[in-house]
């Protein structure tokens, strides 16, 4: 009696769970993957090939936009990992009472804006009639107007800025419960502040460092309006194609092709990170 | 780098003009955004003409059409507010569901079924809305194809979007929710229980209480992201564009302060609710 209640009470509370994750995230992956091997011949037969994955391989256009995304996006994490790192650990070493609150709260308040709203602040500064161009106009820096959107720079600082928050918080979390006494006795042992850092501080902030390196990376990796938006006309992101392979040319099989193959570079380079860096997903994300 | 450790006042100025720094660039994209909301003239860009609030009053009559007379921003507005409706409730019940789950049951295979769960995290959004697209519109088109009945739910439209959103938020919630519960003294249940409460008696009297703040808070956080979302939304959406799809169309047509005057009421009001949140939670 007692144990067929638990078993039906786990029962009702499992198939919410099920339901979710078999509906919504297991099935429609599978069946993407389904779609991508699908080669149609006229508009009411299909057959089975791989004709779509051979297209990523010999349109040149398609690979190479493929590794343009995975290096910029492993480059912009690193960057916003190098830029967060001094804010995250004045938040949680140096800053004292209700400073520590408020720039930690400052650090989170541009991420009430949706990510549409930040690339278009950043669009209004950076383009050719925008701020920065206007002041440096009246500076005397500079005779016309100077273009400083539409280029690969560009799309780093808005990726940066997007990925920020998602680096600064576990940052934070971790190096906040970090013991002093660590890294006084580093010091006291006769270390440098590089192998302080080194020794000390990174493998004890490393379970912080994962976790907002795989979501920056995420991040960066599937963004779409601020490539898009502030790109110029080389730098096309692997998300616009996947986009246009859908929603423009209704070409379902070739656009499911590339979905998995973002995802394919998306897990292997998560999976990479966690292995080298010998993290597990459940410590890091959960 | 600690403060027992002496630094150097060089170093100590360079720090500081770093936050600076770092605090401006933070700052300075949104300040500029919000400026422009209220310049007297067509385009968001210097000089600066003067202050008015024709971008949100003007009713067209004089060439210029403000926010609160612009249909169709705010049939769009309407429309995201509808699907973060739906969106929050379905994604902090299932969060509040799971968290019981993952924290109070004990069965084989919840290991595995955790990392299921997480598993949304790890996905690009646009994959997520390219699957769902590709799984519910096609089984519409099939239907319809083989035995002409229109499933018009699963094609691309607000149905859709909500599933896709929740897709990921349920995760979101699951965790904020989960680690609230796993802070419970699971002895407050027990004494509810031995005074003669009924188990559910126990879980709305005693635990529900306790997961309040934390539901608040992922219900503000569902509702926030799934009204900013754009890349599984823009997958999923039909003829019904929320705000960020509207918006976006809107921008690459060009820029009016128009759209500013939209961002800096969508900044002002999720700061309105996330404030409301955290101050329902320090009380």
């Amino acid at each position: 009696m007692r144990s067929s209640v638990s078993r039906l009470s786990l029962w009702l509370l499992l198939t919410p769970f099920l339901l979710w994750i078999v509906l919504l995230v297991l099935l429609p992956h599978l069946q993407m993957l389904r779609v991508s091997f699908q080669v149609r011949e006229s508009w009411d037969t299909i057959a089975w090939g791989i004709e779509q994955y051979q297209n990523f391989f010999t349109e040149s256009y398609y690979w190479r936009t493929f590794v343009r995304t995975g290096v910029m996006s492993l480059f912009t994490t690193f960057l916003t990992l190098i830029i967060a790192f001094p804010i995250a650990w004045y938040i949680a070493r140096l800053a004292r009472g209700r400073s520590k609150g408020i720039l930690f709260l400052a650090c989170l308040i541009p991420f009430w804006a949706s990510e549409l709203v930040r690339t278009y602040g950043w669009m209004i500064l950076l383009r050719e009639s925008g701020l920065f161009s206007s002041w440096l106009q009246a500076l005397g820096w500079v005779d016309g107007p100077v273009e400083m959107l539409y280029n690969d720079v560009a799309v780093i600082i808005g990726l940066v800025y997007n990925g920020l928050l998602f680096m600064v918080v576990p940052l934070v979390t971790t190096l906040d419960g970090m013991d002093e006494n660590l890294v006084e006795a580093g010091y006291d042992l006769g270390g440098g502040h590089g192998t302080v850092l080194r020794e000390i501080v990174v493998p004890w902030a490393m379970p912080g460092i994962v976790s907002g390196c795989i979501v920056v990376f995420m991040l960066t990796l599937g963004s779409y309006l601020t490539p898009v938006l502030m790109g110029g006309k080389d730098s096309a992101w692997f998300t616009e194609q996947i986009f246009t392979q859908f929603i423009t040319r209704f070409n379902w099989e070739q656009g499911a092709a590339l979905g998995v193959l973002l995802l394919v570079l998306s897990s292997v380079i998560v999976w990479l990170g966690l292995k080298i860096s010998g993290q597990s997903l459940r410590k890091v994300m959960g | 780098m600690i403060r027992s450790v002496p630094r150097s006042r060089l170093f100590d100025s360079l720090y500081l003009a770093y936050l600076v720094a770092f605090f401006v660039y933070l700052a300075l994209p949104l300040l500029v955004t919000a400026v422009f909301a209220f310049n007297d003239a067509p385009f968001p860009s210097l000089p600066w003409k003067g202050f008015t609030l024709d971008w949100y009053f003007a009713d067209g009559s004089e060439g210029r059409t403000g926010l609160f007379h612009d249909d169709g921003l705010l049939t769009a507005l309407w429309v995201s507010a509808k699907i973060a409706f739906w969106v929050t409730l379905v994604s902090v019940a299932l969060g509040c569901v799971n968290a019981v789950l993952f924290e109070r049951v004990q069965f084989r295979g919840k290991e595995f079924l955790y990392l299921l769960m997480l598993l949304p995290l790890v996905i690009p959004g646009v994959i997520l809305g390219v699957s769902i697209l590709v799984f519910y519109s096609g089984m519409a088109n099939d239907i319809s194809a083989a035995w002409g009945i229109e499933l018009d739910l699963f094609r691309p439209g607000m149905t859709l979007v909500v599933m896709g959103q929740v897709t990921f938020i349920a995760t979101l919630s699951t965790l904020v929710i989960a680690a609230r519960l796993r802070k419970f003294d699971p002895q407050l249940e027990e004494a509810a229980l031995n005074l003669g409460a009924t188990p559910l008696v126990a879980w709305f009297t005693v635990t529900l209480p306790w997961l309040l703040p934390s539901i608040f808070g992922a219900a503000a956080m569902a509702f926030l992201m799934s009204f900013e979302n754009f890349n599984t939304t823009v997958m999923l959406t039909g003829s019904d564009t929320p705000l960020t799809v509207a918006l976006f169309n809107r921008l690459r047509e060009g820029s009016t302060p128009v759209l500013n005057a939209v961002a800096l009421l969508l900044m002002v009001g999720s700061a309105l609710l996330a404030l409301l949140v955290m101050g329902r939670s320090s009380r």
